[in-house]
């Protein structure tokens, strides 16, 4: 065991003073392996960066929230059987709710109306298209995950009477109120005026693909008056407890059939969806980027490992009167063989280590020159791209350490 | 010089080889190196190898070295038999057993007298602090004190081959093992390096000479001859020995 030691330690000082005496081929070595680690590293932060974006979009729906509406949050290839369906109403959280409370131990607590459409705002001069305009309760609050950055929600009284009032997404109190505040004023939709009674702050987007800020909710007798034509009806129900969301489902499926009146022979006419379906549809397609991404920069990597052991090749045949002679010294297969790989890991560790170092600097001016570009450097992956640079050197070392370890010491000490 | 050509009594046998052969395959021809030797070398012998290219010299050295095994015949060195070791056992028996001395020197180019000197007491698993004050001490005693922390590079020839003969000392062997040692050394640093076997000899070292040259294996106490695979004669080699100066006395 001491000598184990003993012989390590001479390893890595001959290793060390090897990378010294070579230093343009060790450099110019080392450079694979530092190109391969950048491009797994970045690629690694951009990976991460992905799923902090798509956890974040994910949060957006609540992981307590069931959704019903007319269509399922999937690709669905019979897309003509949902088109059929028949239309979703506003008026089915009334029977739920009652049915909710009077169901001992229901899984579910509340069932919100919201019915959506897309419209232009106005406010003087300016205007934003193709705004989420949403109708629903006071209640939608429970429901959501959003901060105010201005204002409040709309309460009861407004929600029941139907007050012209309205809350607005950060996005079009960006465009409409690009120097004042939004609160009080009055926004046109549909050549009606909404008085602004607060700004949600700012959500992003969904998956990159559409702004989450580009909304405006009012109560629903307020939207039921002047956009009903093309609405989309969807009624969020709250769950109680989120580890039985399985149970709560089963249970909103049952309320929603006798709600519809369907008899036990005929399929669900309408479809309940949640965060976790959604999830479980897209985590494949961000793993299989992912792992696409990990693959073909890990080629860059192998391009590497590849130089290392070419190198080591050339190292052994260079000294093969060295190990002859160190084996005629004592030295036994071991000794040899750890010799080599330990040279081979030193110069991939070095490499990882700069690679590193490089990829650090270009995330940080990454971060600097685009915030919002997804990437997230993390200790984990420092740790990841350690072990993989050192799996890296024993790989590429592996084979020229094994053959010099074999090397027959009349041979080698013969060889010049 | 009194003590120079003096014989020292043989103590134990070290070697003992019997009937021993190696076939080399050399393409499609197998190439017969050693057709049966045996050979006894006693502790405290000074014995020298002499032969032309070809006639088993080499093979003998590699076989006696431990840096090959036999095809057939017996080797015992020490009384263990070592025909039918293992790589790693052979290793051992090198490290602790054979203190290689070569014609090229084979020191390590990057490292310190030191560190060569340290070398073989790394693979025996010595400990750091131990390490170094042996091979400083080996090295004061070949007379290189002052060159403990040189390279190779800056050292003469004959400094190097001081070097080598420090390193093949350190572990205390029960061989030296040298392969023409002055083969790469001008004729005076030659002698130089001859009067210190010799006193290594007078020290109780038992000395194995490998060469061509006759002025070289006359410093030896007995010269084995081979020709073709065979010893043809083995006998003492005293040209300047007188029988009223062997000393026995110890």
């Amino acid at each position: 065991m001491k000598r184990f030691l003993y012989e390590l330690t001479e390893s890595w000082k001959i290793a060390a003073a090897q990378m010294r005496s070579n230093l343009t081929r060790s450099t110019l070595t080392a450079l694979g392996v530092i190109i391969g680690i950048v491009a797994v590293t970045l690629m690694g932060t951009a990976i991460g960066g992905i799923q902090v974006g798509f956890d974040k979009s994910m949060a957006v729906f609540g992981d307590d929230v069931l959704y019903v509406g007319q269509w399922p949050w999937r690709k669905v290839d019979d897309w003509w059987n949902y088109r059929d369906r028949r239309k979703l109403k506003t008026e089915y959280a009334e029977p739920l709710n009652r049915m909710i409370q009077k169901t001992a131990n229901s899984n579910l607590s509340i069932a919100i109306p919201t019915s959506s459409v897309f419209r232009s705002v106005k406010f003087e001069d300016s205007e934003v298209n193709n705004v989420l305009i949403r109708g629903t309760v006071s209640d939608y609050i429970i429901t959501s995950t959003f901060d105010f950055k201005e204002g409040r929600f709309f309460n009861e009284l407004e929600s029941r009477g139907g007050a012209n009032v309205c809350v607005i997404g950060y996005d079009v109190a960006d465009a409409l109120f690009p120097s004042e505040t939004p609160i009080g004023k009055a926004v046109q939709i549909n050549g009606q005026p909404f008085r602004v009674v607060g700004v949600i702050s700012r959500q992003g987007s969904f998956l990159g693909l559409f702004s989450l800020d580009s909304i405006v909710v009012m109560p629903l007798p307020a939207f039921q008056k002047y956009f009903t034509a093309k609405s989309e009806a969807e009624i969020l129900v709250k769950v109680k407890d989120k580890s039985k969301m399985a149970e709560a489902k089963d249970e909103l499926v049952g309320l929603m059939r006798r709600v519809r009146g369907l008899p036990p022979e005929k399929k669900d006419d309408f479809s309940i969806n949640e965060q976790q379906a959604l999830k479980s549809t897209l985590d494949p397609i961000k793993n299989t980027i992912a792992m696409a991404g990990l693959f073909i920069t890990g080629l860059s990597l192998f391009v590497g490992a590849i130089g290392i052991m070419n190198i080591t090749f050339v190292s052994v045949k260079e000294r093969t009167k060295e190990i002859g002679t160190r084996k005629a010294l004592g030295a036994r297969r071991r000794t040899i063989l750890l010799q080599f790989l330990i040279e081979s890991t030193a110069l991939c560790m070095l490499g990882g280590l700069i690679g590193l170092l490089f990829a650090y600097g270009m995330c940080f001016l990454i971060g600097v020159a685009a915030p919002s570009f997804p990437i997230k450097f993390s200790l984990g992956l420092v740790i990841t791209s350690m072990v993989v640079s050192i799996m890296t050197g024993l790989f590429s070392g592996f084979a020229p350490a094994w053959s010099a370890s074999r090397l027959d010491p009349v041979t080698a000490l013969r060889y010049e | 010089m009194e003590t120079r050509n003096s014989i020292r009594p043989p103590g134990p046998i070290v070697i003992d080889i019997e009937n021993i052969t190696k076939d080399y395959v050399m393409g499609e021809e197998i190439v017969r190196a050693l057709r049966g030797v045996s050979l006894k070398i006693h502790r405290n012998e000074y014995l020298a190898i002499m032969g032309p290219s070809g006639s088993g010299k080499s093979t003998l050295m590699n076989m006696l070295g431990c840096l090959d095994t036999p095809t057939s015949g017996r080797y015992e060195f020490n009384g263990k038999n070592v025909a039918d070791m293992d790589d790693d056992e052979l290793a051992a028996i090198r490290n602790r057993e054979i203190g290689f001395v070569f014609q090229t020197f084979n020191l390590l180019p990057r490292s310190t007298s030191l560190r060569n000197v340290e070398l073989p007491l790394i693979y025996a698993g010595i400990d750091p602090a131990t390490r170094e004050e042996r091979a400083t001490q080996t090295l004061v005693e070949v007379g290189l004190g002052d060159r403990i922390h040189h390279k190779p590079n800056e050292l003469s020839g004959g400094q190097r081959q001081r070097v080598a003969i420090a390193r093949a000392l350190v572990n205390k062997p029960s061989i030296i093992l040298a392969d023409e040692p002055t083969g790469n050394l001008d004729s005076k640093t030659g002698e130089e390096i001859m009067a210190l076997l010799e006193d290594l000899y007078q020290r109780g070292n038992t000395i194995i000479l490998v060469t061509h040259e006759r002025d070289i294996a006359v410093h030896a106490r007995r010269t084995v001859h081979l020709r073709d695979g065979l010893i043809e004669s083995d006998e003492a080699t005293m040209p300047q020995f007188e029988p009223a100066m062997v000393d026995y006395g110890h």
